[in-house]
């Protein structure tokens, strides 16, 4: 159902270079291409629909039905015609008029139950995670005591050992652990939660696969993480958004017209001499208050909910989703999010009078011990460029292997006498000064050429018969994700401006901030830096997004209007945040602005479809209603519907067909590409304006000439 | 030269003129309204009512002072009619009805100018000059203070502070409209329209230069400086029972046309106005072609009725001629129908109930529209950008965005404002008239039967509601129902609007201003003024279908 991307953790973040990249999403191979994180169609199944059925006459309930103004209006006026279907039993058109009145409110509560039914299914592998529990809480004087996982309070100390489920949501306090986090993220491979840093954060619900920690308590019982996301994904916690609220009052406003319109024609048809029944004057009031829309405006909101959820992200409130169309700022982390998470080497520079064909055998001989990414991309790198078919280390006899660790920040290779290094400038080149070579002056400078361009230099050296020396100089940078450029393309053409976040000097940030084609850049970021920015930014009235994982990230993320936090993260960041990816990958915040944008569109959409239907249905009932009086008004009749009855019935058939019609749509959401604000009205208002102007025409008299087939109505 | 062509002509000089006066009249609007210094009569001015020009206003202080200077404007006015029959210079005339009084004093202080009484046989020259003219002008100058209020809202950022409303008032009366109409009146003079202090002329009646034995009476009057306000303010309220049918008060052809281009010259340049005041030309421009596309369109089409109209009689004489001058013709009475009933003018040189049921139609409908395109002075305006911000508000949507205009973001309570607005006229309309045709005794002041009939009451309510002014005639309005209800529809059709626009201003200015993107709904280009010409006609003209179907659809289609 949904998209895992698969994500690895080592205990370990191995570094071959001097210059520290931030780690925690350094490993974290995208799922997604860039290309591919459109908003797709969710999947509609009809077999949904039969199954919501009973919530949908569950939903029939006054005290339901009234939360939504326009579809109560509907519910009161079928409880009026079929009052007077009884009073009048033997008239066969108020019992159908009645029947499809029922229907109308009823495909309205079925958009919403298959919206929320979508949900429920998620909320059930949840409850699975949530068994009751048995916590093992230590005591001051270090002993355990066993309670109940429902009795924990904040702030308790809780062991966990391999194989136990941890009981509440907390941080490691002591120790490192693998834990199974597969209930809540759906990912089976663990992950390391271990005290102090970034990765501390522990989701109850969730297994300890080995070692020992201690947890201690954040949260109350009942509201924790796991407890939040059966609400959220279950509709229970679902609040109105502002935008909604707003849609709604206009709604209802138009209601309230539309109420008056009719209402106020009895007096006026007896002047004109004909008399309109309770039954008449209540479809034609339902066929012009905005049903479609008032119908489907929940499902739409949950769907949009739930669209989040299929791509593993939990939104804490509907006023973030909405929030996330508005965003106006991006601000994104380099690495992991515009970048690889590792530097690749991308040239070899010879230095003194060797070759690059040189210094590519000895980089790669060199690099052959070293397993990080950096050295496997040496490796590449030979191979691509100058041709050099990797060795393995098995066909190399008599050699000794200098494999790469953090403290010597070298690899190499001993063999035949000749040793090749490779690593950070200042560990090689007093490598050499031991070995009583000499470091040849262009090696400094190209470093520090590199080094300026934004680069990270390694240096290459040997020690053979002609004694210790610097052969040449490796390029590493940063390597842009493939279609980067093009997606912050389409987000300027939305109006989106990306700043890119991060902690290298500004000369390195910009040559990656140019090759990444992102507006601005923060370089030297500090946590207090990313405050201003946000701050600077939402002076000017922007709305903005980010994505943050550390505690330091908190406030930032808190202050953000949209803040989305990795699962991986802290719960201090998860608190913060209004937002949790549980894929704990970055670069989904555009795919979250998009489905933002969608929900709006779909709104939007629906909502003028439904205005523009309302003068189709005129040209069908008022004819029917008046054109016995006032004869030119059949003129009106443009359709040509067969008869007055007729006519009336097939407006109010397709006023509740059209709901049914519309529920994939509501659920999928209105397809969103990212264009310029204008070609995207002009398209939607294309398709639902003027389509909805058009449909109806056809759709009733469509309807009317197959009602028309049944003998004593045409 | 045909007829038509006559018409299509008139028509083109028209929108020449208009579009001459558009940019200096617009931008000395906006100095008018935007300057900090003060005419030295203000200053007497501000000094005898007791205001302080240069306190800062939120939106509540504002309406109290439209309010309080309203209520203020209809007890004079009333008193000043209960008292005509004791004083001076009233030419004989005595004190008017209560509910008379009650129903002419809203009119005009809501710039309705709805008018129950016949001016000639009525009102004499103090009621003429000292209240109903008066009021012709400050009437209008409130309904362009609230309106520079709305677009200050738009403007200003982080004050809830929409300007001074004694200033803005005062500014109207003494900048613009006092100048403008002291013109306009010379023109009309020129022209050959009255303006005196005389009394009644009693002359006998002649046909082709023979004597008819019988005799009328000719009233003089300060004629030609109340016609100047009456058109420039959007007020309506004629002189004479035949309004600008009469002969002194529209002489010629020409004058016509200078009193279509007088009634139509303010709120077009207000778009201007607003355009400059909100620091975009170009979003002022959008509303000036939304305003432009429905006027030259009702135009147009009542044109193509009343010209193409069949029938014997309408082919011989070239068009529907009943009711229409022949020293002005069925094209130049089409254009001035049009823009008296798509402003809150109701000036009419033509009787709308001889026009055809379609035609009869389209004045109706454009006064349904809410009289926003361009609508009264100031009114038309603020009723336009209410419409403006409910078209964002669906459309806005399609772009992804939580709906902006102008910087602004519509969010709930801006919606409930601008949804509060648009309920009011709509139902006071359908309430009123439905009360109407079910009551026994109203239906008795309709003059026809049948469709036609029930169009004069819609008519009446839809002038009254609206703020219009003009009359389908053949409706008895003189009678205590009359009087009093459509007294009440003006009272609340230009006062409770007024309290949703200005707090819908005061909601604005308190907001921070939304920075303009490429994923910003563009409300300055082309699409946006077809949606907003498509939105206008689809809600407001949905809500009057059935009615409209009963009354000038049922008589124009038959």
């Amino acid at each position: 159902m949904t998209t895992r991307t698969t994500r690895r953790e080592k205990p370990e973040d191995s570094m071959s270079t001097a210059t520290p990249t931030r780690a925690p999403h350094s490993d974290v191979p995208t799922g997604h291409k860039p290309a591919q994180g459109r908003v797709g169609a969710g999947l509609f199944d009809p077999k949904q629909l039969v199954k919501s059925l009973p919530d949908a006459f569950r939903k029939l309930d006054p005290r339901v039905m009234v939360k939504s103004p326009v579809m109560f209006v509907v519910w009161i006026g079928s409880v009026l015609t079929t009052v007077f279907s009884f009073e009048d039993p033997g008239d066969w058109f108020g019992w159908v008029i009645s029947a499809w009145l029922w229907l109308t409110v009823v495909f309205a509560n079925l958009a919403e139950a298959v919206a929320e039914g979508r949900g429920k299914a998620q909320a059930d592998t949840l409850r699975k995670a949530k068994t009751d529990t048995v916590a093992r809480r230590l005591l001051e004087n270090g002993s355990e005591e066993r309670v109940l996982g429902t009795d924990l309070r904040i702030g308790d100390l809780v062991v966990c050992e391999a194989g136990d489920v941890i009981p509440g949501d907390g941080d490691v306090v002591e120790g490192v652990a693998s834990v199974d986090e597969s209930a809540i993220t759906g990912e089976s491979a663990p992950v390391i939660r271990e005290s102090g840093g970034d990765r501390s954060a522990v989701t109850g619900g969730t297994k300890v696969l080995s070692d020992r920690i201690v947890i201690k308590i954040t949260t109350k019982p009942g509201e924790t993480f796991i407890d939040r996301m059966i609400n959220l994904v279950e509709g229970a916690a679902r609040q109105k958004t502002p935008n909604e609220i707003a849609l709604n009052i206009l709604l209802a406003s138009l209601t309230i017209v539309f109420l008056l319109a009719c209402a106020t024609l009895p007096p006026l048809a007896d002047y004109a001499g004909t008399h309109l029944t309770m039954v008449v004057l209540v479809a034609l009031l339902v066929c012009l208050i905005p049903t479609t829309i008032g119908a489907l405006l929940s499902a739409i909101g949950i769907a949009g909910m739930d669209r989040l959820v299929q791509r593993n992200v939990l939104a804490m409130s509907g006023r973030a989703v909405e929030a996330a169309g508005d965003v106006s700022t991006l601000l994104l982390d380099k690495t992991g999010t515009i970048t690889l998470g590792n530097r690749q080497a991308a040239e070899f520079v010879p230095v003194g009078g060797t070759t690059e064909a040189e210094v590519a055998d000895a980089a790669q001989l060199s690099s052959l011990a070293d397993e990080t990414p950096e050295g496997r991309s040496v490796v590449v790198l030979a191979k691509e460029k100058y041709g050099l078919r990797e060795r393995h280390r098995g066909e190399l006899v008599g050699v000794e292997w200098i494999a790469f660790t953090a403290q010597t920040r070298m690899s190499g290779v001993d063999v035949d006498g000749r040793k090749v290094r490779k690593g950070a400038a200042g560990s090689v080149i007093a490598w050499v000064e031991r070995q009583g070579g000499t470091v040849a002056e262009d090696a400094d400078r190209i470093a520090d050429r590199i080094s300026e361009a934004g680069g990270t230099p390694l240096l290459v050296a040997v020690d053979d018969e002609q004694g210790a020396r610097v052969l040449g100089v490796i390029h590493l940078k940063d390597v842009v994700k493939d279609g980067m450029r093009e997606r912050f393309e389409e987000l300027r053409r939305m109006g989106i401006k990306t700043v890119m976040i991060t902690g290298d000097n500004p000369l390195t940030a910009k040559a990656i901030a140019d090759e990444a084609g992102v507006d601005d850049f923060l370089a030297e970021a500090t946590p207090e830096d990313k405050m201003a920015l946000i701050k600077r930014e939402q002076a000017g009235g922007k709305l903005v997004a980010m994505t943050g994982d550390g505690t330091n990230d908190a406030p930032a993320l808190a202050q953000a209007d949209v803040g989305v936090a990795m699962n991986t993260g802290t719960s201090a960041a998860k608190e913060a945040g209004n937002m949790v990816d549980l894929d704990s990958n970055p670069t989904k915040l555009i795919e979250i602005v998009e489905i933002g944008k969608q929900l709006l569109i779909t709104r939007g959409a629906l909502t003028t479809f439904s205005i523009a239907n309302d003068v189709a249905k005129y040209f069908a009932i008022i004819p029917a209603l008046f054109a016995a009086v006032h004869p030119g008004l059949d003129k009106l009749n443009v359709m040509g519907l067969s008869s007055p009855d007729s006519a009336i019935l097939s407006a109010v058939i397709f006023n509740a067909l059209i709901i049914i019609a519309l529920v994939p749509l509501s659920l999928k959401g209105v397809r969103y590409r990212p264009v310029s604000a204008d070609r995207m009205l002009r398209r939607n208002l294309t398709i639902y304006g003027l389509g909805g102007l058009i449909a109806p025409f056809i759709g009733i008299k469509l309807i009317d000439l197959l009602i028309s087939l049944i003998p004593g109505i045409g | 030269m045909g007829p038509v062509l006559a018409g299509v002509l008139q028509l083109l000089a028209l929108v020449a003129a208009l579009a001459l006066a558009y940019v200096p009249l617009g931008s000395y609007l906006a100095k008018v309204y935007s300057s900090d210094r003060h005419w030295r009569v203000e200053k007497w001015i501000y000094k005898g009512i007791g205001a302080d020009p240069d306190t800062e206003m939120r939106w509540p202080a504002y309406l109290r002072g439209v309010l309080a200077f309203s209520v203020a404007g209809v007890l004079f006015l009333y008193l000043l009619q209960r008292l005509q029959g004791v004083l001076p210079g009233s030419l004989g005339f005595s004190s008017i009805d209560p509910d008379q009084a009650f129903n002419t004093a809203v009119s005009f202080v809501t710039n309705t100018n709805w008018q129950s009484y016949y001016g000639e046989q009525a009102m004499g020259h103090v009621v003429q000059t000292a209240g109903l003219a008066v009021q012709n002008f400050v009437s209008a100058a409130v309904g362009i203070a609230v309106a520079v209020a709305l677009v200050r809202g738009f403007a200003r950022s982080r004050t809830g502070e929409l300007g001074n409303f004694w200033a803005d008032l005062v500014r109207g009366v003494v900048r613009v409209l006092v100048p403008l109409a002291a013109v306009a009146a010379v023109v009309l003079v020129a022209c050959g329209a009255i303006q005196n202090f005389s009394g009644i002329h009693e002359v006998g009646q002649f046909l082709d230069g023979h004597s008819m034995g019988g005799s009328q009476q000719w009233n003089g009057g300060a004629v030609a400086s109340q016609e100047a306000i009456k058109e420039l303010g959007t007020n309506g309220g004629g002189y004479f029972n035949a309004n600008s049918a009469h002969p002194f008060e529209n002489p010629t052809p020409f004058s016509n046309l200078f009193e279509i281009f007088l009634i139509l010259v303010i709120p077009f340049a207000l778009t201007r106005t607003f355009g400059l005041m909100v620091g975009s030309v170009k979003q002022g421009y959008a509303i000036l072609a939304t305003m432009g596309t429905i006027w030259l369109g009702f135009t147009a089409l009542m044109m193509w009725t009343e010209f193409a109209h069949h029938g014997p009689a309408f082919e011989i004489a070239g068009g529907a001629y009943e009711g229409k001058e022949v020293r002005f013709g069925v094209g130049a009475s089409s254009i001035f129908a049009t823009s008296t009933t798509l402003t809150s003018t109701g000036a009419v040189d033509s009787f709308h109930s001889s026009f055809t049921g379609l035609g009869g139609g389209i004045a109706l409908l454009g006064m349904m529209l809410g009289e926003i395109a361009p609508g009264g002075t100031g009114s038309g305006l603020y009723g336009m950008l209410i419409m403006a911000v409910i078209a964002v508000f669906i459309a806005g949507l399609m772009v992804g965005r939580t709906p902006e205009y102008l910087g602004k973001k519509i969010g709930t309570r801006e919606i409930k404002l601008a949804a509060c607005y648009i309920l009011v006229t709509p139902a006071l309309v359908l309430v009123f008239t439905a009360f109407a045709m079910a009551l026994p005794t109203p239906a008795n002041s309709m003059t026809n039967s049948g469709a036609h009939g029930f169009s004069e009451i819609l008519y009446a309510y839809t002038s009254a509601s609206n703020n219009n002014g003009s009359a389908f005639a053949g409706l008895n309005a003189d009678t205590q129902w009359f009087n009093t209800t459509l007294g009440l529809c003006m009272l609340l059709g230009r006062f409770v609007p007024m309290v949703f626009v200005l707090a819908l201003a005061g909601s604005l200015a308190e907001q921070k201003p939304v920075p303009a993107t490429a994923g910003t709904l563009r409300t300055e280009k082309p699409l946006f003024t077809g949606l907003l010409v498509g939105a206008i006609l689809i809600i407001t003209g949905l809500t009057y279908f059935p009615a409209l179907a009963l009354g000038p659809l049922a008589e124009g289609l038959a």
